[in-house]
C-alpha cells in the first residue's frame, strides 16, 4: 500500500518492487506455472489439510456430551494448565533474552560473533529427545548440577523446572531469528536521532527501537509460543510421565492413545490444534505488518 | 540559542585508518560553516564527533563556550539532521517534531505551540498528521529540520542534508535553507561534498582532504585564493597546466604564467586556471589554441581548446566574445589569475570537467 505514489514527487513504486513484478512475469511459461501451482496445492492439501480435517472429524464425532466430559476430567484440566504455564514462562524468558541477544548480534562487533550467531540456531538442529537427554545428564542423578539442587531440596528432574528448561532451550532461536534481521534493516539512525533530541538510551529503546521491531518481535513470540505448546520429545524424557503431575497436553494425548482412549485424545488434540491455528493467524498478521511501514 | 563551535586537534582513527587527523577550526556564532570535502575526507566523522555520536581519540570540542569533549550526546543539545532524514517511521510529522520536547518533559501546551510554530516555519503545517512514508524526500528533510530545531539547540549540525535528493529539489531546498537561516540565525555546521552547496550557503568553508584541514576561509577566499593544489582542484573547476618554475613564472613551452614568485626555481609546477579566467584575446594574445569543441550553455559557451603544446583547456566564454569563431578555428587567449603550486601531486591528475554551477543555469 505504501508503494503507490500519493502526490507528485512523492514516494513511488520502488525499483525493487518493479523488478520483482517484472521477474514474476518473465520467470516461466504458463504451463510450467500451472503444473507447479497444482503440485503445490496438492502437497499442502494432502499433507496439511487432510490430517487437520481428520482430527476435526474424529473429535467432533464424539458429540457434545463426550467433549464436555473430557474437559471436566481433572487430568485434562491439569494438562492444559501445565502446558499453559510452561508456555508462559518460556515466552517471557525467550522474549527478554531474545531481544538482548538480538540487539548484541545486530549492533555489536566482537570476536566469535559468527559462532554465537550459529549457536543460536543449534536448538533447531538438535532432536528434542537429545535435548531431553542433555537435561538428564545435567540435572539427573549423578548430573553436574544435581548435588547443588539436591542439597537445597529443589527438585529439577521429573518436575516443572526441568520441563520449563528444556522448552526454553528449544524455543531460544525464534525471537532472535526474527528480530535480528529487522534490527539490521532498521539501522541505527533513528536511535541516534532520538539521542540527539535528548532521549536517554532507555527512552530510545522503548519509544523507538521497540516500536520499530514490534511486529517482528510478536512474530518471534508467536512462533516461540507455538513451539512451546507443541513440544513433546524433550518434555517426555524429563517429565517422568507422572499422570496428573508432570503431564502436559501433548503428553496426555500420547497416554490417551496408549490406553485406547482415542476419543479424549482427539478432543485434546483438536483443542491444541485450534490454539495453534489462532497463533498462526496472529503470526501471519504480524509477519505482514512487519514488512509494511518500514519504508 | 547562539553559540560558536570550537574544534582543537580533533583526531579519530578506525583501526589503522586515520579518519580525522588533527582538525582544528572555529564555526562562528550565528554563521553557517561548511565542512567541504570528497567522500572519505573525514568530514562526516568530524561532525558526528561534535554531535557526540562518535568519541574522538584526542582533541577538544567546545560548544558555546563549554567543553563538551566528554559529555554524552544527550547533554550536548545539538540539533542533528541526517542525510537519510532518520524520521521516526511510526510517528506522524507532528509527533516527530514533538519528540525532543516530549523526552525533555516540556509542558503540553508549550509543546503544541512550539510544534505548530516549527511546522509553519518549514511549511509543513498541512501535513502534520501524515506519516514519513507519505511524504516526498524534500518534505521529509524539512520535517527532520523542524524536529532538530524544536528543542532550541545551541547549534545545528547537518550531515549531507540534501545528499539523497534529486538535483531540482536539492537546489530549491538549499535556497530555502539559506532563507531559513537568515530568519533564525542558529550557528550551523554543514557537511557536504558539493562545492556549489558550500559556496552558496556558507559564510565560512573548511575544506577537508584525507582527514586533514586543507584551508579555512570565506567562500571567496577559498575560491579565489586556494591555499593548496587540492583546494584549487576541488573547489570550483580548474584547468591544470604543468610546467617549470623559471624566474618567478611557470614556463609552459611557448608561453609563461606569472604568480610563481614563492616557488623554488627550476622545480616542476602546476598552474590552475578557472574556465572563466580563459579570455578570448586579440591577435596579440600569448596563447594560441585551436577550438576543438563548442557547447552552448545559453549566453555562455564552453570551449574545449587544444594548445600548441598539446594540452587541453576548458574555457567558459560569453558568446559575444567569440565573434563567430567555431570548431576548427584558431584563436588567441589570455589566461587570467593562474594559481601556481609546486610538484604535480596525485590530485593534479583530476582533469577539469564542466563546472556544475555554470551548467545548471
Amino acid at each position: 500500500m505504501s508503494a503507490i505514489a500519493r502526490e507528485p514527487g512523492g514516494p513511488s513504486m520502488s525499483e525493487e518492487d518493479i523488478t520483482r513484478l517484472r521477474d514474476r512475469d518473465a520467470r516461466r511459461g504458463r504451463v510450467v506455472r500451472g503444473v507447479m501451482l497444482g503440485v503445490s496445492l496438492l502437497y499442502v492439501g494432502v499433507l496439511l489439510l487432510a490430517p487437520l480435517a481428520g482430527i476435526v472429524l474424529y473429535a467432533l464425532r464424539a458429540g457434545i456430551g463426550t467433549i464436555s466430559s473430557t474437559f471436566q476430567l481433572s487430568d485434562v484440566q491439569h494438562a492444559f494448565t501445565l502446558t499453559f504455564e510452561i508456555m508462559l514462562v518460556t515466552v517471557v524468558v525467550t522474549t527478554f533474552f531474545g531481544v538482548v541477544v538480538a540487539l548484541v548480534l545486530a549492533r555489536d562487533e566482537f570476536p566469535g560473533k559468527s559462532l554465537v550467531s550459529a549457536l543460536v540456531n543449534l536448538p533447531l538442529a538438535i532432536s528434542p529427545v537429545v535435548v531431553g537427554l542433555m537435561a538428564v545428564l545435567l540435572f539427573g542423578r549423578g548430573g553436574w548440577f544435581e548435588p547443588f539442587f539436591a542439597a537445597r531440596g529443589i527438585r529439577i528432574m521429573f518436575a516443572l523446572p526441568s520441563m520449563i528448561i528444556v522448552t526454553i532451550f528449544i524455543s531460544i532461536p525464534f525471537v532472535i531469528r526474527e528480530v535480528v534481521p529487522v534490527l539490521e534493516e532498521l539501522g541505527m539512525e533513528e536511535e541516534q536521532a532520538a539521542w540527539t533530541l535528548g532521549a536517554s538510551r532507555l527512552q530510545t529503546f522503548f519509544r523507538i527501537t521497540l516500536r520499530n521491531i514490534r511486529w517482528g518481535l510478536l512474530y518471534g513470540i508467536a512462533l516461540s509460543a507455538a513451539r512451546a505448546i507443541g513440544e513433546v520429545g524433550a518434555v517426555l524424557i524429563v517429565s517422568g510421565l507422572l499422570q496428573g503431575q508432570t503431564e502436559t497436553a501433548t503428553l496426555y494425548i500420547l497416554r490417551a492413545f496408549d490406553q485406547y482412549q482415542d476419543q479424549q485424545g482427539y478432543i485434546v488434540a483438536l483443542t491444541l490444534a485450534a490454539f495453534s491455528i489462532v497463533l498462526l493467524i496472529g503470526i501471519e498478521t504480524f509477519k505482514r505488518r512487519r514488512t509494511s511501514r518500514t519504508a | 540559542m547562539a553559540g560558536s563551535i570550537e574544534i582543537q586537534g580533533l583526531t579519530k582513527s578506525f583501526g589503522s585508518f586515520r579518519a580525522v587527523d588533527d582538525v582544528s577550526f572555529v564555526a562562528e556564532d550565528g554563521k553557517v560553516t561548511a565542512l567541504l570535502g570528497p567522500s572519505g575526507s573525514g568530514k562526516s566523522t568530524a561532525l558526528r564527533m561534535i554531535a557526540g555520536l562518535e568519541r574522538p581519540d584526542s582533541g577538544r570540542i567546545t560548544i558555546a563556550g563549554e567543553d563538551q569533549t566528554q559529555t554524552s550526546v544527550q547533554e550536548r543539545r545539538v540539533g542533528f539532521v541526517f542525510q537519510h532524514y532518520a524520521l521516526f517511521r511510526h510517528m506522524t510529522v507532528h509527533q516527530n517534531v514533538e519528540f525532543g520536547l516530549r523526552v525533555r518533559k516540556e509542558d503540553k501546551d508549550d509543546r503544541r505551540a512550539r510544534v505548530l510554530e516549527l511546522l509553519e516555519l518549514v511549511h509543513m503545517a498541512p501535513f502534520a498528521e501524515r506519516y514519513p512514508d507519505q511524504l516526498s524526500g524534500g518534505q521529509r528533510q524539512r520535517v527532520a529540520l523542524a524536529r532538530a530545531l524544536a528543542p532550541r539547540p545551541k547549534v545545528l549540525l547537518l550531515d549531507e542534508p540534501f545528499g539523497a535528493l534529486d538535483a531540482k529539489v536539492r537546489r530549491d531546498l538549499r535556497q530555502w535553507l539559506d532563507e531559513l537561516h537568515r530568519e533564525i540565525g542558529v550557528t550551523s555546521l554543514l557537511v557536504t561534498h558539493d562545492q556549489e552547496e558550500a559556496l552558496e550557503l556558507a559564510n565560512q568553508i573548511v575544506v577537508m582532504h584525507e582527514g586533514k584541514v586543507e584551508q579555512v576561509g570565506s567562500p571567496s577566499e577559498v575560491y579565489d585564493h586556494p591555499a593548496t593544489p587540492f583546494v584549487a582542484g576541488f573547489v570550483g573547476s580548474s584547468n591544470v597546466l604543468r610546467g617549470q618554475v623559471v624566474g618567478g613564472e611557470v614556463h609552459l613551452g611557448s608561453f609563461a604564467l606569472p604568480g610563481a614568485d614563492h616557488l623554488e626555481e627550476g622545480k616542476p609546477a602546476a598552474a590552475f586556471i578557472r574556465p572563466h579566467d580563459v579570455r578570448v584575446a586579440g591577435e596579440d594574445g600569448d596563447v594560441k589554441a585551436v577550438i576543438e569543441r563548442v557547447a552552448s550553455l545559453g549566453w555562455l559557451s564552453r570551449l574545449t581548446l587544444r594548445l600548441e603544446s598539446g594540452e587541453v583547456l576548458v574555457a567558459h566564454v560569453p558568446n559575444e566574445d567569440l565573434h563567430g569563431a567555431t570548431e576548427g578555428d584558431r584563436i588567441a587567449v589570455d589566461l587570467r589569475n593562474p594559481k601556481a603550486f609546486l610538484a604535480p601531486e596525485h590530485e593534479l591528475e583530476r582533469e577539469t570537467e564542466a563546472s556544475p554551477d555554470v551548467a545548471a543555469r
